[in-house]
């Protein structure tokens, strides 16, 4: 494969391009690091984007914040959240990953659209062709500071890896870790980025206290195959795949632990995606929608999530159910093995003792089928749920990349007023100020017009993209569950076949 | 099955084996039976419609026939409990497997009872089991008064009298082992209703899940749209059928084993009612000795007659229970056999068909674009 060869020019080029030209933005954000104040749900996405231009969208960072939850370290200091952590630690990874030139501080915006267009195309012939898994949950530590750790195997013969087959060990805050990263340098120029898994304080801290029952298990067995199916959809993804940060994810054996560990979860990032749509309908963005498409999109989507959440909603009923009936057919089986003890009759006896046996088969045959109910249906209609909301935050993007457009545009147009009027007045300084801040002004709507243009591109390509997945994604799932009723049906034929000369030899 | 004729007038004109009921009515509160019997001599059916108060009638004439000496050590063919049209909880509870299915199973029940009364040697001379299958004319809508029925809720005051010792091995330790068969039945019975009810509701989710999935049909010329309906419309074809499949499996469930477990609960009550009116009579045996030994003289004539005539109704009691327990054993044994071997067959059958269904749809799936 020649993506070593043509992954890293681009992004060199690109910098050496934009250091150098004019339409920088004046400032680059240094800190990535920003306070509470100013982080509302468009500067997290935009972080070292054209910082203050945006608190019309501030909201009370308390509110966006409490509903945050946190999994790891209640007595870590910081109740900041925090998209990207610091310097993306690619820059000083122990073993750089040598395909990639990490970016400079503050230019996490500046992979350029044209950049991902041309790794885009490399992937025309869609050889994707990795597979990642997720295994061996491990307890690190004791009482409230430990957690689990999860082995992250990477099936590749992607040549930008440094090997075929590689182990890593990671740990749940890692991943949001790496959400956060994935959203901050994506999100905001169009790319739907998968979101992460759930946070939950009640599972986590049954496992932290050492109970080793069922349902710390289950959860542990839910947590680690959601993790999986993070990993498998974000490498999926033609871009993200490439980004420094996966690699590093996939591949570094020492990943510097995320700072500020209260990372958002999906679901927090959903209730600030909500929030901010909410403050954008307040202000009553009444973008002049050129494009049919976009609309159409925006009204499927909507449709969309809710139909997915009533089939989430069927699913987790079926699921429940099933698992009443296990809970049932074991106490029957109970039952039945205790009248076979009693029964005088020989053969009967022996019969119901069968039949108590047979029982007890049929309900782990009925938990089989509850756990593919639930990790086939219910996590595949939750993920979607999930995804939606990702998507609708682009979409969201889109509007306020426009309203930023706009924004410089009428600026402009009143710094011209403003000019013209000085062309009257002896005040030739405040004249030259005039015309630079105009140079300056046109720049940035120039710029403003590119971006919508180049997220309203990307958001075409994604959304494409997304959907010709989730058909596929719902297809795979629907044959692994159709195999696995037909496998049932198959263990109940041998059950049965089994039982009935027993029965048949009563008397 | 030959019937001995014994007396003309006392023999029952139509077959016991083959009574059937083959329809129930709805009408307001009540409900109407129809059942059918077929003639013993030439061809020719009987059709009645009946309440369950005639039921309750023609129980209380079988409990209280006078010429059967030993009537007592009957194993009485156990009546289903009355069915309420708009059944309280309680009520579900007490007719379990009988309250479901539109009340099918419950047809089923009473045509078992019918056929064991009117099989039973003792039982079907009686001229209310004639009455109640051939008469046009419905013979119980009218209370009568109660016999052995008062007897028997007296008796259930005198429980202490259950524990009393036998004077018999054998019929101690069919004591003994009733009361462990009576709690284990019934644990059993409960159990597979809870089964079969929860099989129900998996049922109905999947349904739902299935019009849910209709709901995601869009219109629309955009391939990828029509690939994702075209999805949801199968999968909504494969709920449904899951769906059947488990109604199949449920039903399956209460028409074979379901029905002989209820039965074989019934039964074994109605064994441990006919001991417990044996170990009573036990008990007034012992107590009429005791009287006749201490009375004065001027006494002691009548006592030694009460005490024979308690020793002679003891004695005819134990010769038909054990009669009766013999029947019973083989009976049972027999009724539980069929009712395990029909429910294996017909859940492998379900189960096969159900595979076969399954598959082709597994394989519809592959093949779609």
């Amino acid at each position: 494969m020649s993506d070593r060869a043509r992954d890293p020019p681009p992004e060199r080029t690109d910098f050496e391009e934009l250091e150098d030209a004019d339409d920088l933005f004046p400032e680059p954000a240094a800190t990535e690091e920003s306070g509470p104040a100013s982080l509302t749900a468009e500067d997290i996405s935009t972080n070292s984007n054209g910082p203050k231009q945006d608190s019309q969208f501030d909201e009370d960072p308390e509110d966006l914040f409490a509903e945050a939850t946190e999994e790891v370290s209640l007595d870590s200091p910081e109740r900041d959240v925090l998209l990207s952590d610091g310097p993306s630690p690619a820059i000083t990874p122990i073993t750089p990953p040598t395909s990639v030139i990490t970016p400079c501080l503050g230019h996490d915006d500046m992979f350029t659209h044209s950049s991902f267009d041309e790794i885009e195309e490399e992937e025309g012939g869609d050889l994707f062709d990795m597979h990642i898994a997720v295994s061996d949950p491990e307890k690190v530590g004791d009482g409230m500071n430990a957690y689990m750790a999860y082995k992250v195997t990477t099936k590749t013969p992607m040549s930008m890896f440094k090997r075929g087959e590689f182990s890593v060990k990671r740990r749940f805050s890692d991943f949001l870790g790496l959400h956060s990263k994935l959203a901050s340098k994506y999100l905001h120029i169009g790319y739907i980025v998968p979101p992460a898994p759930e946070k939950s304080i009640v599972g986590m801290t049954k496992v932290k206290v050492g109970k080793e029952d069922q349902s710390s298990n289950e959860f542990v067995e839910k947590r680690r195959s959601a993790l999986e199916r993070y990993l498998m959809r974000t490498v999926k993804h033609p871009v993200l795949r490439k980004d420094p940060d996966v690699m590093q994810f996939l591949e570094s054996s020492d990943l510097p632990r995320a700072v500020n560990t209260q990372a958002l979860s999906s679901a927090g990032l959903l209730r600030m995606v909500n929030k901010a749509a909410d403050a954008v309908n307040k202000m009553t963005i009444k973008m002049n929608e050129s494009d049919a498409w976009f609309e159409e999109k925006q009204q499927h989507f909507e449709n969309l999530d809710v139909q997915l959440r009533k089939l989430h909603a069927s699913v987790e009923s079926l699921v429940c159910h099933r698992k009443e009936l296990s809970v049932n057919t074991a106490q029957f089986a109970k039952s039945a093995a205790m009248l076979g003890n009693s029964e005088d009759h020989t053969a009967l006896s022996r019969a119901l003792s069968q039949l108590a046996e047979v029982e007890e088969k049929i309900d782990q045959l009925h938990q089989d089928q509850a756990n593919a109910d639930f990790y086939l249906f219910s996590e595949l209609l939750g993920d979607y749920v999930r995804l939606i909301t990702a998507v609708k935050g682009v979409f969201d993007h889109r509007m306020k990349t426009w309203q930023k457009w706009q924004d410089s545009q009428m600026l402009l147009q009143k710094k011209r007023e403003a000019e013209a009027k000085l062309q009257f007045t002896n005040k030739p300084d405040k004249l030259q100020q005039a015309k630079d801040e105009i140079k300056e002004l046109d720049a940035k709507v120039q710029q403003g017009e590119r971006d919508f243009e180049q997220i309203s591109k990307t958001i075409r390509k994604e959304v494409s993209r997304f959907e010709k997945e989730r058909v596929k994604d719902f297809k795979t799932i629907i044959i692994k569950y159709l195999e696995s009723l037909v496998q049932t049906q198959q263990q109940m034929i041998k059950y049965w076949e089994a039982f009935l000369p027993e029965a048949r030899a009563i008397s | 099955m030959m019937e001995e004729v014994q007396d003309v007038t006392s023999a029952l004109s139509v077959h016991g084996h083959n009574i059937k009921v083959t329809d129930v009515l709805k009408d307001g509160d009540t409900l109407t039976f129809v059942i059918v019997s077929q003639k013993v001599s030439g061809t020719g059916e009987y059709h009645v419609d009946r309440t369950y108060d005639d039921v309750e009638w023609l129980q209380q004439h079988l409990f209280s026939q006078e010429d059967v000496p030993g009537l007592h050590g009957v194993i009485f063919p156990p009546v289903p409990a009355k069915p309420q049209v708009n059944v309280t909880a309680k009520g579900m509870k007490q007719l379990g497997f009988l309250g479901l299915g539109e009340w099918q199973p419950y047809c089923k029940a009473l045509e078992t009872f019918l056929r064991q009364v009117a099989s039973h040697d003792l039982l079907k001379k009686n001229k209310a089991v004639e009455i109640f299958l051939t008469s046009s004319d419905p013979p119980g809508r009218q209370r009568v008064k109660k016999n052995i029925f008062n007897w028997l809720s007296q008796a259930m005051d005198e429980m202490r009298k259950e524990g009393h010792k036998d004077v018999d091995e054998f019929f101690q330790a069919q004591r003994d082992q009733n009361l462990v068969m009576t709690g284990c039945t019934k644990n059993a019975t409960e159990r597979f209703l809870e089964v079969v009810l929860t099989e129900q509701k998996i049922a109905v989710a999947c349904g739902h899940f299935s019009a849910a999935l209709h709901l995601c049909v869009e219109a629309g010329e955009d391939p990828v749209k029509q690939a994702f309906s075209r999805i949801c419309v199968k999968l909504s074809e494969v709920l449904e059928s899951m769906k059947k499949n488990m109604m199949s499996v449920a039903e399956n469930n209460v028409n074979t084993l379901g029905l002989g477990l209820d039965l074989e609960s019934r039964y074994q009550e109605a064994e441990k009612e006919m001991l417990f009116r044996r170990t009573c009579k036990l008990v007034e045996l012992e107590t009429a000795r005791r009287s006749a030994e201490k009375a004065k003289p001027v006494k002691k004539a009548a006592m030694e007659e009460v005490k024979k005539a308690a020793e002679s109704e003891f004695d005819h009691i134990s010769r038909v229970a054990k009669q009766e327990i013999a029947q019973f054993e083989s009976e049972r044994v027999q009724m539980l056999q069929q009712a395990l071997v029909g429910w294996c067959e017909q859940q492998l059958l379900t189960a096969k068909e159900s595979a076969d269904q399954f598959d082709r749809y597994l394989q519809a799936f592959r093949g779609m674009a």
